[in-house]
């Protein structure tokens, strides 16, 4: 009682406040220095990020750029019908393309070859596959003489290049001297070339890096993700919208719910040993497939579609809901007939952040095979095949030399086709984003 | 309990009910939201619902076509019925029931569809019309109805989520209205319009009249007072009173009834 009359009596005298006061100008200064601070802080993180992004990039592309160029070398061909081990006359006859065919192209190319002088062993193993196929266009070359581009050997690829360091010892830069008398005795006759390089678009893998392309991995790459998109896209819009629209609510529910954003947590590679104790040990699919493949990658990426769909159907405003309900729709043609559809760009996005997830994926497909060494495009689902972050791996991992710059030039194919998926799923976000 | 006397479920026995309730009672999990509510609706009046916000009017109204069967948890128990057949039986079709009991909600919720296709969409799903010509014709006499032909006929395809608020609403009366419906529920429909489109709003309930049983929940004593012929006061959960709108303006019998409308609270 005492200290409330004497709180009453003498109430506290409150200063008017002095917003101009030194201390008050020294706190709005040190406010001003906090938000100048923190910009530059901010400014300094993204430029870090940033930089070591432009890093990554210009690495690759420095090392990459050379592998979508290939150096050939000119030599004039006599199609000579007795080197080929042709008769004239049966290329008359129906049978022409078959005997064209089987003739004996490697033995005209050694011949060929011969005007290399010194150079002669230079060209690529597989050069005599550019005159089978000049002849087979056009049958009527035989017994006439044609220049033909063929390609070279790797080192001297790559010493065209200029890849190698030639002022340093000959021990330790990687190409003999030969290699490189061979290639200056070329370049001086004006017998070389730089083009586009169509057999890494085109070819499968090879041993030979002037002749292995991306063409296989990357079909290969397409067959998988066929597979994982006509199973993960159904079943995770059917999931996602059983679980929001239809599921009872309750433990069940919850405990669903908690397993798939586990599942979407687990490390891949747990599901390439799924993959390959069930699909190819229990279940006898074929290995190295992109049927096993594509199944793999549709449960790794299944969690991801199931969350990003449920996060778009819930963002359908219930009156929606309400709207269709009230004039006498039944609850699976709110679903499938409104919701769904609204929710429909959310779900692609998801898809395919989740497509591109599944894209970059190495883990799950070494367990079930596909690191297999496949040297001819893959035919079907069921034939063995590898993907592209696959055959980067592999290449990455191989000794020769050549492979440097094939690797770095399919890391930039594989960076071009994720960076097309996503901005894709940002543009349909973009242009069909509703705001309610 | 209810201290007061229950009030009368039906006015006057000039007409058959079109829609009956008695004692409804209705859960959300435990709390109960509507205690023993009788009720009858004529087919040729408005009847208005009021009462301060959380009496239960609008709950009690997303019983009459089964809305409340989509809410988690909720529970309604006694009978309504819809020209004497009980809307709750095993054999009543839910989907049909909300065909023949229409609803317009609070908020104007167009599909984000064309203004034709917003209207086509129930006579599609319900199998009304054969042929595109007779579609037309459904979609052009709803949208006739809501008064809103003459503002549409020449933009039929543009997005129905483009137009102002209260287009929008008399867009979804006529929604409603498409799939020729006997009962017509409307959940405060102008609370979310200015004052002309509100007015525009209450002719067009006015022009409904007789066609449809029209129940309306409002907050809006005036718009109570100005559309409907019954008016119904709904206080925690109960219904409190339920006479000619006229008389309960003027001659309410509860003391809870003329302390709400003559604003001593709500």
């Amino acid at each position: 009682m005492a200290t409330i009359a004497a709180s009453a009596a003498a109430p506290l005298e409150r200063q008017p406040t002095d917003w101009a006061s030194p201390e008050m100008q020294g706190r709005i200064a040190a406010r001003y220095r906090a938000e100048r601070n923190f910009r530059r802080l901010g400014a300094g993180a993204l430029m870090v990020a940033a930089g070591f992004l432009a890093f990554l990039l210009f690495t690759i592309v420095r090392d990459g750029w050379t592998g979508f160029l290939r150096t050939e070398a000119r030599v004039e061909v006599m199609f000579d019908a007795a080197t080929l081990g042709v008769d004239s006359a049966a290329l008359r006859g129906p049978g022409a393309q078959a005997v064209l065919a089987r003739a004996d192209y490697v033995a005209l190319m050694d011949k060929a070859a011969l005007q290399l002088g010194p150079a002669s062993d230079m060209l690529s193993d597989a050069a005599w596959l550019a005159l089978r196929d000049r002849l087979v266009a056009d049958p009527t070359l035989i017994g006439r003489t044609e220049t033909l581009w063929v390609p070279v050997r790797s080192s001297i690829d790559l010493l065209a290049k200029g890849k190698y360091d030639l002022d340093a010892p000959a021990d330790s830069r990687g190409v003999t001297d030969r290699e490189v008398s061979d290639w200056r005795w070329l370049d001086s006759q004006g017998r070389l070339r730089t083009v586009f390089n169509q057999a890494f678009i085109g070819n499968a893998d090879s041993t030979e890096p002037e002749l292995a392309g991306i063409g296989g991995a990357a079909l290969g790459s397409l067959f998988t993700l066929f597979v994982t998109i006509a199973i993960a896209f159904p079943l995770g819009v059917f999931s996602a919208a059983w679980l929001e629209e239809f599921a009872p609510r309750g433990r069940l529910a919850d405990i669903i719910e908690l397993s798939i954003n586990n599942l979407a947590a687990v490390p891949s590679i747990i599901f390439g040993l799924l993959g390959l104790a069930f699909f190819l040990n229990y279940a006898g699919l074929p290995r190295s497939s992109p049927l096993v493949g594509g199944i793999t990658l549709a449960l790794m990426i299944m969690p991801v579609i199931v969350i990003a769909a449920r996060v778009a159907i819930q963002a359908v405003p219930p009156s929606i809901r309400d709207a269709a309900l009230g004039i006498g729709a039944s609850p699976i043609q709110v679903v499938f007939q409104h919701v769904v559809p609204l929710a429909l760009p959310g779900i692609m996005t998801g898809t395919i952040i989740g497509i591109s997830r599944a894209l970059g994926e190495t883990a799950p497909l070494l367990l079930i095979g596909m690191r297999a060494f496949v040297t001819d495009t893959p035919q079907g689902l069921t034939a063995p095949a590898t993907v592209l972050p696959m055959q980067v791996f592999l290449w990455s991992d191989d000794v020769q030399r050549g492979f440097v710059e094939k690797t770095s030039a399919a890391i930039m194919v594989l960076l071009f086709i994720l960076i097309l998926m996503n901005s894709v799923a940002i543009y349909l976000r973009n242009r069909f984003e509703r705001r309610w | 309990m209810n201290t007061n006397p229950a009030p009368n479920a039906a006015i006057g026995h000039n007409h058959v009910p079109k829609m009956t309730a008695r004692n409804v009672n209705v859960f959300y999990g435990q709390k109960q939201a509507i205690k023993d509510v009788s009720i009858d609706v004529s087919p040729e009046h408005v009847t208005a619902f009021i009462g301060p916000s959380g009496c239960g009017k609008s709950t009690f109204l997303r019983c009459l076509n089964r809305m409340n069967d989509t809410v988690d948890g909720a529970r309604v128990e006694g009978r309504i019925e819809l020209d004497g057949q009980d809307i709750y039986a095993p054999v009543m079709d839910v989907v049909q029931l909300r065909a023949r009991v229409g609803m317009v909600f609070q908020k104007p919720n167009p599909f984000p569809k064309s203004i034709y296709e917003n209207v086509a969409y129930g006579p599609r799903i319900h199998g009304l019309a054969r042929a595109k010509a007779d579609m037309d014709n459904i979609v052009e006499s709803a949208l006739r109805r809501a008064g809103l032909w003459d503002e549409v006929k020449d933009r039929l395809g543009e997005s129905g989520t483009a137009m102002s608020g209260g287009q929008q609403q008399r867009l979804c009366i006529a929604r409603a209205i498409a799939v020729d419906p006997e009962v017509i529920l409307m959940d405060e429909p102008c609370s979310a319009l200015d004052p002309i489109a509100t007015a525009r709003i209450e002719e067009l309930i006015d022009e409904l009249r007789g066609r449809y049983a029209i129940v309306i929940v409002t907050h809006n004593m005036q718009q109570a007072a100005r559309v409907s012929q019954r008016t119904a006061f709904f206080h925690l959960g109960t219904l409190v009173e339920y006479d000619e709108t006229p008389a309960i303006f003027t001659n309410p019998q509860q003391t809870r009834t003329k302390d709400y409308i003559t604003g001593r609270y709500g």
